[in-house]
């Protein structure tokens, strides 16, 4: 049983539809990735799993449970972390705090303690400027902190949002190499990216969305290989890699 | 000379924190929901008129003034309820509204139940006696007034910056969104502000009236102007602002009311001017100053408009 299983899903807004009946499954311990251009549906998707868009039709099923219904607050407790776009640390708060906050849920103090030490070991940077507020930290430094609130929620899933965008590409390489830190500490990670080259070289396994349908999947190795997808997606970006 | 304006200055410190006391309200629902809560100031004005009930009813004073606390809360939590939280999502401008019209519904409701009669506040005890210091005699409450603020503050301030719940306000502030994913109810936040506001209204109306003993259902709307103003001036959405502000506007207005008597022992002017008229103008007239001169106020934030 896949952990992530979404079904037929419709979203719309204001009458136009975002996403037009898609249907993908995230394995368990798994990255998997949804590629595709700007506006294809796929930020849609993601802020529909995790409650903050309802969608019309379709279902969501996580760890077999159908969490369609849920509001945010009950999905972030089933197990599902958000990344969001633009990395949206709370710049008001300080790096500490940002960690605490993603443990918002959570009544269990000592494990909480420790696992701000670990998402410290893992991003020491974090830890130099614990005291400093969020918004004052680098691009980088955010995205890395924006994970570590993530972990914080303790989550069975972690969502990200276009990690890599407006960001310099060695930060990009940084960005791709926690996303593999997050795999290897077992953790499933959807992922959705412009830039399909990194993506598909970090992923298990793929869907390509277009204009919300999804209209090709497969390993990342598989899609790669895929002429279409060297067209339409990596075109001479793919010698960069 | 200081004997002259000593009085002014004290009764000018306890009006002062009166008007920050409602400030708070206003800058803290600014601060998280970005709306200018026109009912505040009748909020304040109601928290009087219950007083003015319980108190009939016989219930011991200090009862009474716990009861109008609580009470004050509720009604701040069930006018975000009904009046602001159907319209999370409506443009600003309809929230907006929505206050003024909560304003006239509040000012109506007590015009309906008092027959708009002025009504006697109760004097309370202890706060309402009279105590000399120095060359003024006045009412206990003006010295309790800026010590109970001073003290209310900090511990406001520090359940903003200390505790969960405080985190969470600081977080709904800035982001709705990633808030919720934090698995923050955003509506129990925003509900939490409102109950804070309130009650500080309460409180601020409960020393207000002690020096100003007639409610009428109009009476919040000049202490609630002023407490506005106060909110602008010390940059809206700023705790700290709004009581330096209030205090502030509270002396300036004050030392304005006096203005004759010290110019005149001081042997500037040889006949009274009529100075005192122009306290309310001046208020309003720093607002304007404020406005062209630093728009966002003393501890304003360079940017008012949600990401």
């Amino acid at each position: 049983m896949s952990l992530l299983k979404v079904t037929d899903l419709v979203v719309s807004y204001g009458g136009i539809e975002a996403l037009k009946g898609i249907s993908f499954e995230v394995e368990q311990g798994q990255i998997v990735t949804l590629i595709g251009a700007n506006g294809a549906g796929k930020s849609t998707t993601l802020r529909t799993i995790s409650g903050l868009v309802r969608g019309k039709e379709g279902r969501v099923y996580f760890e077999g449970r159908d969490i369609t219904d849920y509001g945010t607050q009950k999905i972030v407790e089933t197990g599902i972390a958000m990344v969001p776009e633009g990395r949206r640390v709370f710049p008001n708060l300080t790096v500490l705090e940002n960690l605490r906050i993603g443990a918002y849920l959570r009544r269990d103090r000592d494990v909480i303690e420790q696992d701000i030490e670990y998402i410290y070991d893992l991003f020491p940077r974090l830890r130099e400027r614990s005291w400093q507020l969020a918004g004052t930290l680098s691009g980088g430094e955010q995205q890395m902190l924006a994970v570590g609130r993530a972990m914080m929620t303790r989550p069975k899933m972690i969502m990200m949002d276009e990690p890599s965008l407006g960001l310099a590409p060695l930060v990009v390489k940084d960005i791709f190499r926690i996303i593999q830190t997050l795999k290897e500490t077992g953790m499933t990670v959807l992922l959705i990216e412009q830039n399909a080259n990194a993506a598909l070289h970090a992923c298990d396994f793929a869907y390509v969305l277009e204009t919300g349908r999804i209209t090709m999947s497969g390993t990342g190795e598989e899609l790669l290989a895929s002429s279409a997808i060297q067209e339409a997606y990596l075109g001479k970006s793919s010698k960069e890699a | 000379m200081w004997d002259t304006i000593f009085p002014y200055l004290l009764s000018g410190i306890s009006v002062g924190g009166q008007y920050a006391l409602i400030a708070i309200g206003y800058t803290m629902v600014y601060g998280i929901l970005r709306l200018i809560n026109f009912a505040h100031g009748d909020v304040f004005m109601v928290a009087g008129i219950i007083m003015v009930y319980i108190a009939a009813s016989g219930l011991p004073v200090w009862i009474s003034v716990l009861l109008v606390l609580i009470i004050t809360a509720l009604v701040g939590f069930v006018i975000e309820r009904v009046a602001y939280k159907p319209l999370r999502t409506a443009p600003r401008m309809s929230v907006m509204i929505s206050a003024i019209g909560v304003s006239y519904t509040l000012q109506n409701l007590v015009l309906y139940i008092t027959g708009g009669l002025n009504k006697q506040y109760p004097a309370i005890p202890v706060i309402s006696d009279s105590v000399k210091i120095g060359s003024a005699t006045t009412k206990v409450v003006t010295i309790v007034t800026p010590v109970l603020v001073i003290l209310l503050v900090v511990g406001l301030v520090m359940l903003i910056n200390r505790t969960k719940i405080g985190m969470a306000m600081r977080a709904v502030s800035k982001d709705f969104e990633t808030a919720q994913l934090m698995g923050i109810k955003i509506n129990s936040v925003i509900s939490t502000t409102f109950v804070i506001g309130s009650f500080l209204a309460g409180v601020g109306s409960v020393l207000y009236f002690t020096n100003y003993p007639t409610v009428i259902q109009t009476s919040g709307a000049m202490p609630g102007l002023k407490a506005f103003v106060a909110a602008v001036f010390g940059g809206i959405g700023s705790i700290p602002g709004a009581v330096i502000g209030a205090f502030i506007i509270g002396i300036m207005e004050n030392l304005i009311k006096g203005l004759d008597v010290i110019l005149f022992k001081a042997g500037a002017i040889s006949r009274p001017l009529g100075l005192a008229i122009f306290s309310d103008a001046f208020t309003f007239a720093l607002l304007i100053i404020i406005l062209v001169v630093k728009p966002t106020g003393l501890f304003g934030e360079k940017t008012t408009d949600k990401v």
